[in-house]
């Protein structure tokens, strides 16, 4: 015979289940990176489940869009990936140039190369410094931002903001670089070979680092393609898909650089993944450099941007991943009438849950640093 | 509503997207006419704009286009790269939503993009049972666009609040709230508001 309560009880399973417990981590938490909840079903100190919770900082920059005309929307797109700000600036030219059929001049093509290599450097330090230190190496961050600091400032020499750049304009640049900006880019270079290096030295055979890393959120390929990861996370899973390779833009088809891919598809490998490409961006930024063509930095742009009804999607790698644009065009008024981003870190964020299972709530930390997102991004 | 049609552009509103079918002697790729071959009935309408291929599906066909790309190796597209929506409201025979797949093939490096037509209430099967990555992408587009996805594991708003009216997206949704009006002369906003309530009611 069972009583009334404890058939209620037994509906109810939790009142039995005094061992698993729900917190909430975040919003308001360092090692989210920004305003991330991720709400956590735990048992003891392992996670059974995880359900992120976004939306905090949803600006409506997609509506925004639709309302404002093609050249006001680039400062938009600064606001998404704002630490890699300049990748989104291309990105969306080059979209609208796809749309317009305009002919981006070579020099401008370079520039662009390089100013998009030199944020995929700034925005993979800012990665490595906290990624690091979320996972108790305070160093590095340290080190990390010393380097990001002086790609600012190759920024603010060249467009005059250190963040926000605001430095595309649809069919080519607004200025040309600064005489002697090219010695400092390369400069930069040399100095940031020993600095990679460097950082290599403090974490990849450290004992504590591999402990934390290695076999902590192992992820398939298949599995990561399924899912739809991209960027370094999908490359870590040994799926060797990059934009700038299968796809390729701006001036991405006259370099020669490598795509590093992992083997375990875990925490270190995409560590390992993204320490390469720091490499393989200074590569293709030595090569631009030194190959920078004499000639106009804007094309033939007509003087009221409107382009004919029609759509279309276009891609670019950013630091994070796949950052696509898809406009659609009705000829007829000033703005986009459908502007939609393709976020490299919401699609990333996405696998999250996935990951974190069966791990302990230490390794949360670890998977939302190496996953890389950028909150203005996830949530537009 | 009645106030907010100042910020919309001015323009004509446009009935719907252009898609131009593809020139006589473009060559349909193997992958498009694949799926029409394994599958009757999915392709209702093809089209090639800037190098980029969109096929319509009808949105009874789109499971099993779906699964046919994914599974074919000729077409083997494993990467649904995004989903989006956009809303064309004085669009009423075909219905007002364009629910837009971006595909891409990692294994022999090819796009396409694949459109369903669709009402505001009609139902849509949801994709996450052939790309998990359909998921959050689905989601946003219910909270946006409130398409009626069916068969998705968790269907709720992703970016806005859960108690949130209206789908922001929406080309009738107000780009602005009551936002200076409140702050000036809150009296003019509350009569504002009960007018708007009123109205709601009738």
């Amino acid at each position: 015979m069972t009583t009334k309560a404890f058939e209620a009880a037994t509906v109810h399973g939790e009142m039995f289940d005094t061992n698993e417990l729900v917190i909430n981590m975040g919003p308001q938490h360092p090692s989210t990176h920004g305003v991330l909840r991720v709400v956590l079903r735990l048992d003891g100190e392992k996670v059974v489940d995880a359900e992120v919770v976004i939306g905090y900082l949803h600006r409506g920059i997609e509506k925004l869009s639709e309302n404002r005309n093609w050249t006001q929307i680039i400062l938009l797109t600064d606001r998404m990936d704002y630490v890699a700000a300049a990748t989104s600036n291309v990105g969306y030219c080059e979209t609208v140039e796809k749309l317009m059929a305009i002919e981006v001049p070579r020099r401008a093509k370079y520039i662009r190369t390089i100013l998009m290599e030199l944020q995929r450097i700034a925005s993979h330090c800012l990665w490595v410094g906290t990624h690091a230190m979320d996972i108790g190496a305070m160093t590095v961050f340290l080190y990390a931002f010393r380097e990001r600091e002086l790609i600012l400032d190759l920024f603010e020499e060249f467009c005059g903001a250190r963040l926000t750049y605001n430095s595309m304009r649809i069919g080519g640049l607004p200025l040309d670089i600064p005489p002697g900006w090219d010695k400092k880019v390369l400069a930069f270079c040399d100095i940031m070979d020993g600095k990679v290096d460097e950082y290599e030295t403090l974490l990849t055979h450290n004992r504590i680092w591999l402990e934390r890393t290695k076999g902590v959120g192992v992820i398939s390929g298949p599995e990561a393609t399924a899912l739809g990861l991209c960027g370094p996370a999908l490359r870590g899973s040994g799926v060797a898909r990059d934009v700038r390779k299968d796809e390729p833009y701006s001036a991405y088809d006259e370099m020669d650089f490598d795509i590093p891919v992992g083997v375990q598809g875990d925490t270190y490998d995409r560590y390992l993944v993204r320490m390469e490409e720091f490499r393989q961006s200074l590569r293709i930024i030595r090569q631009a450099t030194q190959g920078i063509p004499e000639g106009p930095i804007v094309g033939k742009v007509p003087r009221l941007i409107k382009p004919a009804a029609g759509e279309t999607y276009h891609a670019i790698e950013s630091p994070k991943g796949e950052l696509g644009y898809f406009i659609v065009s009705d000829g007829k008024s000033t703005n986009p009438y459908r502007f939609r981003v393709r976020p490299p870190s919401f699609c990333n964020l996405q696998a999250l849950p996935r990951l974190v299972r069966g791990h302990l709530v230490a390794d949360v930390v670890a998977l939302i640093g190496s996953i890389d997102i950028v909150l203005g991004e996830v949530d537009r | 509503m009645a106030d907010a049609p100042e910020h919309a552009p001015k323009a004509a509103v446009p009935t719907g997207p252009v898609e131009p079918p593809p020139p006589a002697d473009a060559a349909v790729p193997g992958y498009i006419t694949s799926l029409q071959n394994g599958v009757p009935g999915s392709v209702t309408q093809l089209s090639l704009y800037l190098g980029d291929w969109t096929v319509i599906v009808p949105a009874s066909h789109l499971l099993q286009a779906g699964r046919y790309l994914r599974d074919n190796a000729a077409c083997a597209f494993d990467y649904l790269s995004d989903l989006t929506a956009t809303d064309w409201p004085p669009r009423t025979t075909e219905g007002r939503f364009d629910v837009v797949y971006m595909l891409y093939s990692t294994k022999h490096r090819h796009r396409v993009r694949l459109k369903v037509k669709l009402g505001e209430d009609q139902p849509l099967a949801s994709v996450t049972g052939l790309w998990p990555a359909a998921n959050w992408l689905e989601r946003e587009v219910f909270d946006m666009f409130g398409v009626n996805f069916t068969g998705h594991p968790d269907r709720r708003r992703i970016l806005m609040p859960e108690d949130w009216q209206g789908h922001p997206q929406r080309k009738d949704y107000p780009l602005e709230g009551p936002g200076e009006l409140l702050m000036e002369n809150p009296l003019d906003w509350l009569k504002l508001r009960q007018a708007r309530e009123e109205a709601d009611i009738e």
